[in-house]
């Protein structure tokens, strides 16, 4: 186990977010959080990292200070600092002197296929390429949990398949758990897995879909029967859980 | 080319607005004690010019000085309230009293505090305290301004309030700072005329000071160009700190 959350709600002051809603972590595997906006993905993803408290029910990380990660749905780099610097962030707050961080930084870059813009600021690189960047900072720390809050949703057509495919051979390198929220079941099923559908806010689950097939995927992988029928499954279910609701 | 165009239009705007001023002065025969031509101004400006640059050195130096001691003072300030939102909302009305007192209005005082034979310590205090605000507030908002999941991110690396500070909120604020600093120029300028203009004694010859020995000579061409000397002065000011923002934005960002 490498985090969970165990009956977990979140309220704030306008009212109840997310919940209850348990969710279980192992070593290595992919998990998607599909919902409808609101449902309190984003904020079960904040408590994944141990960012944000739960109003009631347990948050177990087995993964220390430096081995999570998050990726958001910007890039959220630093404007004023180069590539390499902001990959080098973590490491460095982390105490790992300079010249070390800045080695690690650009295997890192290397990594995301970036390894020449090292030296350009985030206004230089294209949203694709910064989003590359953005995911280079969380792999950096080798993190053995990585969370991603919808990664793609500011990415256009082209930028976005490419980036889902390097997510599975950067996963195939290190194998962290990761988790990563989305709205686009496509997505989840490609990417993830197991994909968790979760109900209108306050969000709870709504079912569970395991994906059968072998990750990375093979080529033509959105073609197959395993790809349409998990597809299809987590949109009956969002369907179902959004009705429910109405 | 379009940024060339357009100090050609802007300065060939003016030459139309003095050429008409020349004729009328000519045509209806106005007397110099009450409008002068601009060539009778720019005469003025030719014989005045070593003592008209003496004396906008002396009022731009203590503008400086003045937002020198605020960029210090008004950004440590900032520093120190950003931490604490109770702090801040503490000193927030306090810096919005200062920002709204007219300067003109607590001026006397200050040159009766400082004492008569060291108004330039009045005008230096004054235009700190009409300088303050621009740069305070653009401190502070810059403080607050790195995006939330960058915060966050810092969070989740454990970054300790140190960290935070240098790494994060500072550099974040440079673009705040600048600005504040920008419109902190153009009002310490206002705030050191207006204290010359109070103070009204020999021993601070600044610019006022020259438009005041002027007008009450009735030598309009000097007071004009004066007032004109104190004009340039304002705009080079202003397009030295636009420069100056220009450039630290372009290595900010990167482009």
């Amino acid at each position: 186990m490498i985090a969970s959350l165990r009956e977990v709600t979140v309220a704030y002051d306008r009212g109840p977010v997310l919940g209850p809603f348990s969710l279980s972590l192992e070593q290595g595997e992919i998990v998607a959080l599909v919902g409808p906006s609101g449902c309190g993905k984003s904020t079960a993803l904040r408590l994944l990292a141990g960012l944000e408290k739960p109003t009631a029910g347990t948050v177990e990380r087995a993964a220390g200070r430096g081995e999570t990660s998050v990726v958001f749905q910007a890039p959220t780099l630093m404007p004023w600092a180069s590539a390499i610097a902001n990959v080098a962030l973590p490491l460095e707050l982390s105490g790992e002197p300079r010249a070390a961080a800045r080695i690690r930084a650009q295997e890192a870059l290397a990594r995301v296929k970036l390894p020449a813009a090292g030296a350009q600021k985030p206004a230089q690189l294209s949203g694709g390429m910064a989003m590359r960047v953005s995911l280079a900072r969380a792999l950096a720390s080798n993190p053995r949990l990585l969370l991603l809050d919808e990664p793609f949703a500011a990415l256009d057509e082209i930028t976005r398949p490419a980036l889902a495919e390097d997510i599975h051979e950067l996963w195939a390198e290190t194998r962290p758990a990761i988790v990563f929220v989305t709205h686009n079941v496509e997505e989840a099923a490609y990417l993830a897995s197991r994909i968790v559908v979760m109900t209108p806010g306050p969000g709870r689950t709504a079912g569970e879909i395991a994906v059968q097939a072998a990750l990375p995927r093979p080529g033509g992988f959105r073609a197959t029967a395993a790809f349409r029928d998990a597809a299809d499954a987590a949109s009956a279910l969002l369907a179902k859980a959004m009705g429910r609701a109405a | 080319m379009k940024h060339l165009s357009g100090i050609a239009a802007s300065g060939g705007l003016i030459l139309l607005l003095f050429l008409a001023w020349e004729i009328a002065c000519r045509a209806l025969a106005v007397p110099v004690y009450i409008l002068p031509p601009p060539s009778a101004v720019a005469a003025a400006a030719v014989s005045d010019l070593p003592s008209l640059l003496a004396a906008a050195w002396i009022t731009l130096s203590r503008a400086l000085i003045a937002l020198a001691f605020c960029s210090v003072a008004a950004t440590g300030l900032a520093l120190l309230v950003s931490p604490s939102p109770l702090l801040e909302r503490a000193t927030k009305p306090l810096a919005v009293t200062i920002q709204v007192t007219p300067i003109i209005a607590i001026a006397p005082l200050v040159v009766i505090w400082t004492g008569l034979e060291h108004t330039e310590r009045a005008i230096v205090i004054l235009a700190a305290i009409v300088a303050f605000f621009p740069v305070f507030s653009g401190a502070l908002t810059g403080l607050k301004s790195a995006d939330p999941d960058l915060e966050r991110l810092f969070d989740l690396y454990g970054a300790g309030p140190w960290q935070r500070l240098f790494r994060l909120r500072l550099p974040a604020a440079v673009p705040f700072m600048l600005e504040g600093h920008k419109v902190a120029a153009g009002q310490a300028v206002i705030g050191a005329v207006v204290a010359e203009f109070v103070a009204r004694t020999g021993s601070s010859q600044g610019l006022a000071w020259r438009i005041l020995l002027a007008g009450n000579n009735l030598q309009m061409p000097r007071m004009f160009a004066a007032l004109f000397a104190l004009i340039v002065m304002g705009a080079v000011l202003y397009a030295a700190l636009q420069l100056i923002e220009r450039f630290v934005l372009a290595w900010w960002r990167g482009r």
